[in-house]
């Protein structure tokens, strides 16, 4: 028989304004096993925790409940508590009075009753729990970063510089990601390529970076401290050890007319091709769908120039397999597809851009090498449109309920550099909010108003018409005056709502990351772990978790790789003891559960059993405990119930089922 | 029969096999029962006929533990069990010689019973190689007749085909049973208004008295230990002393055999209420071959069975409301 | 005894996975969104540890209603555990449909742990069906009810 003790928190006013606490600590006290109970304001305090210690070493306690908060928040707390006073800590369990009662409800005499019957099930189910003893898992020393942009770039260096080695796989040709694509940076106007390319040109040559790049990863396995990655090694089919990066195969290769991925596609590349001028690695790639060697099997014209005989159409895929104890996502964002804002005319006029293609447009190394003109004609524009919020803040299924964070500011600087550059231009902003929260950000929109003269107005576009001269017809409303707009436009720019890179979902369930209805990846607590997926070991870093400009990104990118070394730092890990076991008598030796385990943690073995003195070699299912992960999908799957969860029993969740019935 | 007891005979000669699983006489003229036959001397007791409708691939667990092997008879539907046992290593290939034998229906004495023949003596026209269409029973009051397929179990008339899915050997001719669809019953049931199916299926299991011959005879409930007879799961030793129970285990026992049922039907066929407990299988049968694509277990050894496989865009529950 | 006089207080357990709808009901709560007392939550770590024996069990025991979240396909914290989950459920709620039980007992719907409303709604929702349906006659054991 167990010897429990209920511990009930007042939460300062958060549960004991909603709910009769010292009731629930009264009715208690009724139920079986319950030999303690008490409230206290706060259960979490170290006073609190005390009472915990004190009641578990006098009462000689075998079990706890801690009616609280939510098990998210504070069973690591009380479990640690428990164990500091000598108590498994497998023998805590928490009734959440507080996330699942007193702040959701508002009468008293119902919160009260539900919280007792919350703390009623947590007691049925505690008297059926057991101690559980942790493993013991290694650690291998080295991370993992997915994304080569800022964020990637950020946390790799971090990692590295603490003494760990750290892979960076990504998906394109090079390294710098959306940075690398930006021509200011607001609001100091730095050049972005100024301030990233030594970033990048650090983490190339640091001796403990090693970057994968035209790389994708395949396939993870494993769990916290001991991943195994498979990282698919694109074939470049241009050796990376012999390339000089000299750049006469792009000038020779015939055929130019792939749109240029990072130029947005407003200009085109060669077949074989780098990027840009500061890719890193500054060896090109062939891009078979367009290589006429490749197409037609006849041209081979940069293999014939390459000096250095770097060039190899034989090339294949190559699959690296890597251990890794951390994992970290930086795999950033794009910008929506405009398929359904049709209404902005973007599928019908070259004039009509998103603000990224914007940025290509005034970069010197851009399609009009930082000329700011039409794309329809070359002409110099003497009116822009800015429309802000496109697909960001929508209610609709079109585009995304989020405010993509960036577009106020980035659309006043462009806004600030086109009346610096063209003072002859007149600009014009749509917006439905301007939002500056950002050290030195309002200051920098108000210049953009004041002092370069740009009309903000507060007001949504209806339509943007391409009239058969060429010109932009933009019908949109003022809100603040009450009136329609029509104003002819040369160029419109549409501040694009950014979303996760589309390939994140594929990565976050290879990873079991926890991923939002918006393709963000959740984080484990929204104010406390933010860099931290649910999931142990994988940490976030940049927009994957939500949008945010640069700095924000470099802050999160180094928080990620703090909490990356403070795992890599560990020799050991304890390993979750919740996980599944197989009764052997009952196992049938049928192969269901393994059937359904994502982890492959459960093998058959032949092993002697005395069932009630008949003994019998049988084939019995055994679970790894290292691999199990305690998902359970091998329990129910287990006809005989010979296959549990420990700390998550079939009784146990009876108990719970029964209680609350009860 | 004569030509299967020859060929036992041979095989135990031989020392293939070192006992024969079959059926002997029971003690009325239509309830054999499954009988082990060490020698050829045993073998006189051997007898095979249209009421040896038992599926002896269950009885092969325990065989698949003797020294040696064991022959056994199989019609074409038990295979499927068979194979579905091997996919779940619960009988051991090596160990079983298969005869499988032909079939022309099995018969139903519940509805010989049902036809009003009663004080029944002896029956004709049941052995398989018989090639009779009708069945002659002599009773206390004289001499009946009764079309063979009138007597048929209702499995025969949903009959999945009269191929044997694993053997070692065949012997005899099959003649084609099917004369009914699969699903009608079922889909009689899905039809009936929420309260109309309370009704009957209350009415049904309220029969029920947890004698656990379903699960006895089911070549799929083979647990070692049932759920319902551990501690498991708090459900043990409960008596039939209310309706839910009664559904509890139903439901429980059909979810466990779902996607592992090769619809032989056993259950339905031994239970002493002569409740249609295979309506319960053929529900989640009829089920995965809609939403999850058509499935039959024991068709091979190795497919993943439904209810242990997914795909990215399986139909929601809340289909359940929706299909009406 | 007579269940006419009393007020309809139903009985709903709604099993919730750690790591999403779990989360998204905590997030509910801080976000002090509402629903009904009526709905007690049983934390699983994930959709796939829910056994249908638990489902008939409430209902054995007085539930009125039975609900299970988790996470959205695809997004399960153990990969797969959603996918086997949505099968067993869709199978039972279609045997429980077939033996005549309201389908509107039983529910199953995915929330992420961002989604705090979609829980308190959902919650919401769930609990009017059932006010709707009123008391779970043709599950319940009879020796449960008081």
């Amino acid at each position: 028989m167990q010897r429990l003790g209920v511990f009930v928190c007042h939460c300062g006013s958060n549960i004991a304004a909603t709910v009769d606490v010292a009731k629930v600590a009264e009715m208690a006290l009724m139920e079986p096993g319950v030999v303690h109970a008490e409230d206290y304001q706060y259960m979490c305090s170290e006073a609190g925790q005390a009472k915990i210690a004190e009641a578990i070493k006098e009462k000689n306690l075998t079990g706890i409940v801690v009616c609280s908060c939510s098990p998210r928040m504070h069973e690591a707390t009380f479990r640690k508590a428990a164990e500091r006073a000598g108590l498994n800590p497998y023998m805590v369990e928490i009734a959440n009075i507080r996330e699942h009662c007193s702040w959701i409800h508002k009468d008293m005499e119902e919160a009260t009753k539900k919280a007792v019957i919350l703390m009623r099930a947590a007691v049925a189910k505690v008297n059926l729990n057991t101690p559980l003893q942790p493993g013991e898992s290694r650690v291998t020393k080295r991370a993992l970063v997915i994304g080569g942009g800022i964020a990637g770039i950020q946390t790799a260096l971090d990692i590295a510089d603490a003494g760990y080695e750290v892979d960076i796989v990504e998906k394109t040709p090079s390294i710098g990601g959306r940075m690398s694509q930006l021509d200011k940076t607001f609001p100091t106007l730095d050049c972005s390529a100024c301030i990233l390319t030594p970033k990048m040109v650090e983490a190339s040559a640091h001796e403990k970076i090693n970057i994968y790049t035209y790389s994708e990863v395949e396939k993870v396995s494993g769990f916290v401290g001991d991943f195994t990655v498979d990282i698919r090694k694109k074939a470049r089919h241009v050796d990376m050890d012999k390339c000089t990066g000299c750049g006469v195969c792009q000038e020779k290769c015939p055929s130019k007319k792939a749109p240029s991925e990072f130029n947005r596609g407003l200009n085109k590349r060669s077949a074989i091709y780098t990027p840009f001028a500061q890719a890193i690695p500054n060896v090109p790639v062939i891009d078979c769908d367009n290589c006429i060697k490749f197409k037609t099997g006849k041209c081979g014209i940069c293999a014939k120039v390459c000096q250095a005989g770097a060039i190899d159409y034989e090339q294949q895929d190559e699959i690296v397999t890597q251990k890794y104890g951390a994992i970290v996502v930086a795999t950033g964002f794009d910008t929506i597809n405009l398929e359904k804002y049709d209404e902005y005319a973007y599928s019908q006029s070259p004039d009509v851009i998103t603000s990224l293609e914007l940025e290509r447009v005034m970069n010197a190394a851009g399609p009009t090498h930082g000329h700011l003109e039409r794309l329809s004609d070359g002409k110099a524009p003497k009116e822009i449109v800015f429309i802000q919020c496109v697909g960001s803040r929508c209610s609709d299924d079109r585009g995304k309920p989020y405010c993509s964070k960036i577009c106020c500011m980035y659309t006043a600087k462009h806004a600030m550099l086109i009346r610096d550059k063209y003072p002859d231009v007149n600009v014009t902003v749509f917006y439905i909010d301007v939002r500056t929260p950002g050290k030195n950000f309002d200051e920098f929109y108000r210049r953009a108003v004041e002092q370069y003269g740009v009309n903000y107005i507060k007001g949504q576009v209806g339509k943007v018409i391409l009239q058969p001269n060429g010109k932009l017809l933009v019908q949109g409303a003022d809100l603040l005056d009450n009136r329609q707009i029509l104003k002819e436009a040369d160029m419109v720019v549409l501040a694009t709502a950014i979303e996760p890179n589309p390939d994140v979902r594929k990565i976050a369930t290879m990873l079991t990351a926890s991923i939002d209805t918006n393709n963000f990846l959740t984080e484990a607590h929204a104010k406390l772990r933010p860099v931290e997926s649910p999931t142990a070991g994988i940490f976030l870093s940049g927009v994957c978790q939500g949008p945010k400009d640069i700095p924000e990104t470099v802050a999160q990118a180094g928080a990620a790789a703090v909490k990356a070394i403070g795992l890599l730092a560990k020799d050991k890990l304890l390993t979750n003891p919740c996980t599944a076991k197989s009764d052997e008598l009952l196992c049938n030796g049928c192969s269901t559960c393994a059937n359904v385990c994502p982890y492959g943690a459960i093998t058959y073995e032949d092993k002697e059993v005395n069932d009630h003195g008949i003994r019998e070699v049988r084939r019995l299912a055994v679970v790894n405990n290292a691999l199990c992960q305690g998902c359970g999908a091998c329990t129910v799957a287990c006809p005989s119930g010979a296959m549990d969860l420990q700390g998550f029993s079939n009784r146990q969740i009876i108990a719970e089922v029964d209680a609350i019935c009860r | 029969m004569q030509e299967i007891i020859n060929r036992a005979k041979e095989l135990l000669a031989d020392g293939t096999v070192a006992r024969v699983l079959g059926w002997k006489a029971g003690d009325l003229p239509y309830n054999p029962e499954p009988a082990y036959f060490e020698n050829a001397e045993a073998l006189s007791d051997f007898v095979y006929n249209g009421f040896c409708g038992a599926n002896l691939s269950k009885y092969m667990i325990e065989a698949s533990k003797l020294e040696g092997k064991t022959l056994v008879f199989l019609k074409p539907c038990d295979t499927y069990s068979f194979n579905q046992l091997i996919k779940e290593h619960r009988v051991d290939r090596e160990k079983a010689y298969i005869i499988g034998v032909g079939c022309k229906g099995k018969l139903d004495i519940e509805k010989i019973k049902k036809a009003g023949i009663k004080g029944i003596e002896s029956i004709e026209g049941a052995e398989i190689s018989d090639a009779a269409e009708t069945l002659k029973i002599q009773t206390i009051y004289g001499e009946k007749e009764m079309a063979y397929a009138d007597a048929m179990l209702e499995r025969c008339h949903v009959c999945k085909g009269k191929e044997h899915q694993v053997y070692d050997e065949l012997i005899g001719e099959s003649k084609e049973t099917k004369d009914a669809e699969l699903f009608a019953e079922v889909e009689r049931i899905e039809a009936m208004s929420p309260e109309e199916k309370f009704a009957f299926f209350q009415n049904e299991l309220s029969k029920c008295i947890r004698c656990n011959a379903c699960r006895n005879a089911c070549p799929a409930c083979n647990c070692r230990k049932c759920v319902f007879d551990s501690t498991k799961f708090d459900s043990a030793q409960k008596a039939n002393v209310d309706t839910f129970e009664e559904k509890m285990f139903h439901i429980i026992r059909a979810f466990h055999v779902a996607g592992r049922c090769t619809d032989c039907g056993e259950c339905s066929r031994v239970c002493p209420q002569g409740i249609p407990l295979h309506l319960f299988n053929r529900k989640f049968i009829k089920d995965i071959d809609e939403l999850y694509g058509e499935y039959q277990a024991g068709e091979d050894t190795e497919s993943k069975a439904p209810l242990t496989n997914f795909t990215f865009d399986d139909a929601e529950p809340s289909i359940v409301g929706k299909r009406g | 005894m007579s269940i006419e006089n009393k007020e309809f207080k139903p009985k709903i357990v709604a099993f919730c996975c750690n790591w999403c709808s779990y989360a998204g009901a905590d997030l509910a709560g801080s976000s002090r969104l509402t629903y009904p007392a009526d709905v007690k939550i049983i934390r699983v770590p994930c959709s796939c540890r829910v056994n249908p024996m638990f489902i008939l069990r409430a209902f054995e025991k007085g539930a009125d209603g039975v609900i299970m979240c988790g996470c959205h396909p695809g997004d399960c914290h153990y990969s797969t555990g959603n996918y086997y989950a949505r099968r067993r459920m869709t199978l039972l709620f279609s045997m429980l449909d077939y033996i005549g039980v309201e389908n509107g007992r039983t529910r199953v719907e995915w929330v992420s742990a961002a989604e705090g409303v979609k829980f308190s709604d959902t919650m919401n929702s769930f609990v009017e069906k059932i006010y709707s349906l009123g008391e779970n006659v043709r599950l319940g054991d009879l020796r449960c009810k008081r």
